[in-house]
């Protein structure tokens, strides 16, 4: 269950020890324990599934049962230091909202997302079919997600909302995408923040 | 893993405290005793010990049952035991009746040492802080320096986060269930109409009524009525009762026709029949009065800076007593503070007695959390 993600890594390197962060959509709080583990970090986890509640207080770590489309009203401004979203922003229908509120709460906000222009998600619709991939497990009928966007259509977001892209990795099936990663990778993880 | 098991026959004890206490109404008891009852074993180094607190009709007799009196069974049964999400095979349970109780702890229906008769309404006015000076001294008397963790429900809720506040290096965890950092107006406002309901009974006699060999049943009774309808929800009730009729039919007459009326009325009855008004009373107050931010201009963040324990809250949906939002309030003045604090909000019909009753989903948050907790192990 608690298997490190290859994700996590990357996402540890840009948070400095001892620093507070806020993972929404935190799951069985794996990132979380990670982070304290390595980092020190204060770490805090949104999750709305009860059973991911229950697991994330297994595994040690503080859990808010939060709506996520709720917004983050209850938290204060620049409170956090890392504001972590992992490959849940596809699930979520206010994409700008959420993007404001983890840039109002966090002096920086880390997201990961499945790309869905990534080649083999490409080559199922040139055949006639929705992706369907270790990243987008789901059948059109029945998956979570609500935002189906590219590498290239989030960063055109970012700049059309004045959100700074500090760093960007593309990941092909948990390997680092070192060109176009809008074609070949699979997943993105961006660290953004705002102008100062 | 074991099937859940009852802690079986308890004995509940008594403690004398000779000390005077001096409470936040400015009154004083000279002398007092606190009835209390113990689940599981303490462990060598005192590091497993759970203070249980109640809520306004509990008791010390949180778990089990009395070997004379089989079918009393403890209020928190399904929560403490072996096997269950307090498990006494860890941990050592402690229950308190809280002082100003009917239930064998000192309060209204006790002796005063002073006159000989009964307190009846001379009992001073106590706090959840006083409550909780109370249960320190019993903790001393225990030998327990730190509780592994203070939890309740509720009133009782309300006992956990003052603990953390009035002695923050004594408790490692507290678990603050259905609560609030304070009553809203509206809270109080029905504690209002149940107090008068007592008050304004031609049998209180201004709170003397054993002197006059009566009780005031008839306040008791609206009392609990009113209290009831605001433990449960609107759909619960629906669902529980509906519109059912107790003929089948209309039949005209004040007589419990409807269901919901039926069960108010046997509800209200059974409560007089065993609880004390003054006691009744007193805690009502002491609902109303809590209020940890009040001396730090309603800053509830500033007054939880104290605090030093691990916190997990718990909140239920349907739950307009204490709402979720009354726990949020907590949480993120607990967040301010850069404490460890987890929160769960459980999706339940039931209401406020939510916090009574046995959820797999609340139960199992319970587990997990209590579960981490570390303690050292039986030798």
């Amino acid at each position: 269950m608690s298997k490190l993600r290859y994700d996590f890594q990357a996402i540890a390197e840009w948070i400095g020890e001892g620093e507070t962060v806020l993972d929404l959509g935190c799951g069985d709080g794996s990132l979380l324990r990670h982070l304290a583990d390595t980092r020190g970090v204060l770490g805090y986890g949104v999750e709305a599934d009860p059973e991911n509640v229950k697991a994330s207080i297994r595994n040690g770590i503080n859990v808010l049962q939060i709506d996520l489309e709720r917004g983050l009203a209850g938290f204060e401004d620049g409170f956090f230091d890392h504001v972590v979203m992992s490959f849940s922003l596809q699930a979520i229908h206010n994409t700008i909202g959420i993007l404001t509120e983890m840039l109002r709460v966090g002096h920086e906000a880390v997201v990961s997302f499945p790309n869905f222009a990534y080649w083999r998600h490409r080559q199922a619709i040139l055949n006639g079919h929705m992706p369907v991939s270790e990243n987008l497990p789901h059948q059109w009928y029945n998956t979570p997600n609500v935002r189906f966007f590219t590498i290239a259509d989030f960063e055109d977001l970012c700049a059309m909302n004045s959100i700074v892209i500090r760093d960007a990795i593309g990941f092909d099936e948990g390997v680092r995408v070192r060109e176009e990663p809008n074609f070949l990778a699979s997943v993105g993880l961006f660290r953004l923040g705002r102008e100062h | 893993m074991t099937q859940p098991q009852s802690v079986g026959v308890v004995t509940p004890r008594t403690q004398r405290f000779i000390e005077p206490l001096l409470l936040t109404s400015g009154g004083r008891l000279e002398e007092y005793e606190l009835v209390y009852e113990t689940y599981g074993e303490l462990n060598a180094d005192r590091s497993n010990a759970v203070l249980v607190c109640h809520a306004l009709s509990g008791s010390h007799h949180v778990a089990g049952y009395y070997a004379d009196a089989p079918d009393n069974v403890g209020w928190w049964d399904n929560l403490v035991g072996p096997g269950k999400p307090l498990d006494t095979r860890k941990f050592f349970v402690i229950g308190v009746n809280n002082l100003g109780g009917c239930y064998g702890s000192t309060g209204p229906t006790s002796i005063d040492p002073a006159t000989g008769k009964s307190y009846g309404a001379s009992f001073p006015f106590v706090t959840v802080e006083d409550w909780v000076a109370s249960q320190a001294r019993l903790a001393d008397v225990l030998g327990i320096q730190r509780f592994a963790a203070v939890v309740g429900g509720s009133l009782g809720g309300m006992q956990a986060l003052s603990w953390t506040l009035q002695y923050p290096n004594r408790v490692a965890n507290a678990a603050v269930i259905a609560a609030a950092p304070k009553l809203s107006a509206e809270n109080i406002a029905f504690n209002e109409v149940a107090r008068q309901a007592i008050l304004t009974d031609p049998d209180y006699h201004d709170g003397d009524y054993t002197a006059h060999g009566v009780v005031p049943e008839r306040g008791l009774r609206l009392a609990r009525m009113v209290g009831h309808i605001t433990y449960l929800s609107d759909d619960a009730m629906a669902e529980k009762f509906g519109r059912s009729l107790r003929h089948g039919k209309q039949v005209f007459s004040y007589e419990a026709e409807f269901e919901i009326e039926s069960y108010l009325r046997y509800q209200g009855k059974k409560f007089a029949g065993y609880f004390d008004a003054n006691t009744y009373l007193l805690t009502t107050k002491a609902l109303d009065y809590f209020d940890p931010a009040f001396e730090y201009g309603g800053n509830l963040s500033a007054a939880l800076s104290r605090a030093q324990a691990e916190f997990l809250v718990v909140s239920f949906s349907t739950d307009w007593r204490f709402p979720p939002e009354r726990s949020h309030d907590i949480v993120q003045a607990l967040l301010h503070n850069r404490r460890s604090v987890s929160y769960a909000e459980i999706d339940s019909a039931a209401g406020h007695d939510s916090f009574l009753l046995n959820d797999a989903i609340y139960h199992g948050v319970l587990s997990a959390y209590f579960d981490r907790i570390k303690v050292t192990a039986h030798v």
